[in-house]
């Protein structure tokens, strides 16, 4: 296209021109939350298993929730883990000192002193770890 | 270029799914039945112990079942399929190159792994895939796939080996004296035909037939034979997505020659993967209930993370019916497959394979003109019968007389992994 003030040739931009200044969430831009990504580091490993009792309600494990189960983790001292002891199933609050190991359940809120019904596992229990609760799913009714 | 093989095998599949939601079943007999509670797929080692035998009819030795407390299940596919993937996708951490072979054997190419010890990683194998899934395996390590498979169930019975046995740096008289122990019809590749062909000229073990003359094995059983007599003289020579017993299972897998990324694409390969296999079913006369799709991206991407995941399908009727098999391993495509990704490979295992004759009725049961002539004219034979001669001349025996579409399975476990209604449920 020509001017007809100075008969040069002007080139025509035949695309969008962005004006003004790029916006501040475009950094930020993310597809969405999804909890499987973020909550299970592990899948293959990671299974849910369904509560029933009030055990645990002290850990916040309350009856009827969902406990998201790890395979993978080894137990550290203070995790709730899911155990087998002589067979049962068994969720609880594993305390480790040396060789010692005991499941502890929570009954009441963590500040509360009582801790009654702690049970010690002995050389002739046949006692296994489960797996390693990583979080709990709890529906609010 | 010397080769090293792993062969990963979950011990009595099924039933070690069952005892991991249930393990009051750990030491207890177990078995599990075929698709309509026919007959026995899987039974626990306490099971076989008793001399019940595979395949045996569930009716028949029920009451046998009764009095030695053997636990039945109906074959809980969904929580087989399920418990299969997370093994497989376990054993993706420890090497790049693993070929899916069935719902519970792996093979992994160690081969140019630099390893000090090929027996310690296979421990550490077995430990991990027993830890993170509640699943026990046994691994053999040898230099051809059919050495390793002998490895594998050599380490599953025999105590001593903790279920990892490496024969891939021994002297050949250790190797020989494992093969002395195995009869020739337990060879992979080697069937119960071909056994028997064997038998007549004295070749009884495995040791025997791996100083079978070549030129006489590629005669008797065909090249597939001679290449399974090479493997076991250490020379590996199966093809990866080759599998050399097509009567249990038949894979067909490829790597892509460029990243695919869309669904279409992914799915019209599956699709190619599917006919391939299906001509090879209907070649041996065969019908195949169960459909394994896996897809995995490049391990060695700088790009992206590397992601592998496979999902099974079971169908109520076994196929051969390309359409059929299709139809499954698309919808298991759907369930893996993720946007965004740039996938190497893909590939489809049909596996719980059954003999044609089985099914008496499978001429009624399809009618597509467009595909397959043969059905059609026995449809249009059919037709005409009953245009001649009155309505319900001839009909199929399955419509109509009690809806046998949907698969009879009395003894289910719960879905444990894949229904949320179902899960395992503990009381604390």
């Amino acid at each position: 296209m020509t001017d007809p003030n100075n008969n040069r040739s002007l080139v025509i931009l035949n695309d969008y021109v962005c004006a003004g200044f790029p916006s501040p969430a475009d950094d930020y831009a993310e597809t969405g939350i999804d909890l499987n990504e973020l909550l299970v580091s592990h899948p293959a490993s990671t299974f849910f298993i369904r509560v029933k009792g009030e055990s645990m309600v002290g850990a916040r494990i309350q009856d009827g929730d969902v406990i998201m189960v790890d395979r993978s983790l080894e137990p550290i001292d203070g995790n709730v883990i899911l155990a087998l002891l002589n067979g049962e199933f068994i969720v609880k609050r594993y305390k480790k000192k040396g060789s010692n190991i005991q499941l502890i359940p929570e009954y009441e809120t963590p500040h509360s002193t009582q801790c009654g019904g702690a049970i010690t596992v002995a050389r002739e229990d046949n006692f296994e770890v489960w797996g390693v609760v990583s979080y709990i799913i709890h529906k609010s009714k | 270029m010397n080769k090293t093989y792993c062969l990963v095998d979950c011990n009595n599949f099924f039933a070690s799914c069952e005892r991991v939601f249930n393990p009051k079943l750990k030491n207890k007999p177990v078995v599990v039945l075929t698709n309509n509670d026919g007959c026995i797929v899987a039974r626990s080692n306490e099971v076989k112990k008793l001399g019940i035998p595979m395949g045996a009819p569930y009716f028949k030795y029920k009451n046998e079942l009764i009095n030695h407390g053997v636990a039945v299940f109906s074959s809980n596919y969904e929580l087989y399929g399920d418990m299969s993937n997370r093994v497989m996708k376990t054993l993706f951490d420890f090497t790049p190159n693993i070929e899916i072979y069935s719902i519970d054997e792996a093979f992994l190419d160690f081969t140019g792994l630099y390893l000090s010890d090929f027996d310690d990683y296979g421990r550490k194998i077995r430990n991990t895939v027993t830890k993170n899934t509640g699943i026990p395996i046994s691994v053999g390590i040898a230099k051809t796939k059919t050495l390793a498979k002998i490895a594998t169930e050599i380490a599953k019975k025999d105590k001593i080996l903790d279920g990892v046995l490496d024969i891939s740096n021994v002297y050949p008289n250790v190797i020989d004296n494992y093969l002395k122990k195995i009869e020739v019809v337990d060879v992979w590749g080697i069937g119960r035909r071909n056994s028997m062909k064997l038998q007549i000229r004295d070749i009884n073990t495995a040791y025997d037939l791996k100083n079978m003359n070549l030129k006489d094995a590629r005669k008797l059983l065909t090249v597939t034979g001679q290449r399974t007599v090479m493997e076991l003289n250490g020379i590996s020579c199966i093809p990866i997505g080759e599998v050399p017993d097509p009567k249990k299972n038949i894979a067909s897998t490829r790597s892509f020659g460029r990243p695919v990324t869309t669904f279409n694409e992914l799915s019209e390969s599956v699709a190619s993967y599917c006919a391939r296999a299906c001509e090879k079913l209907r070649d041996q006369n065969s019908k195949a209930y169960t459909i394994m799709v896996f897809i995995l991206t490049n391990r060695f991407s700088k790009y992206e993370p590397f992601y592998a995941n496979s999902a099974v399908s079971t169908l109520y009727k076994a196929s051969s019916y390309t359409p059929d098999i299709t139809k499954a391993a698309i919808s298991c495509l759907e369930k893996i497959y993720l946007d965004g990704k740039n996938y190497k490979k893909a590939g489809v295992i049909l596996s719980n394979i059954v003999p044609e004759e089985n099914f008496q009725m499978s001429v009624f049961e399809r009618y597509d003109p467009k595909n397959n002539k043969e059905e059609s004219n026995i449809m249009k034979a059919v037709d005409h019968l009953n245009h001649v001669y009155g309505n319900n001349t001839v009909v199929s025996l399955t419509e109509g007389i009690e809806k046998r579409w949907k698969m009879r399975r009395e003894l289910l476990s719960q879905r444990f992994t894949t229904n949320w209604n179902e899960l395992l449920t503990v009381q604390i």
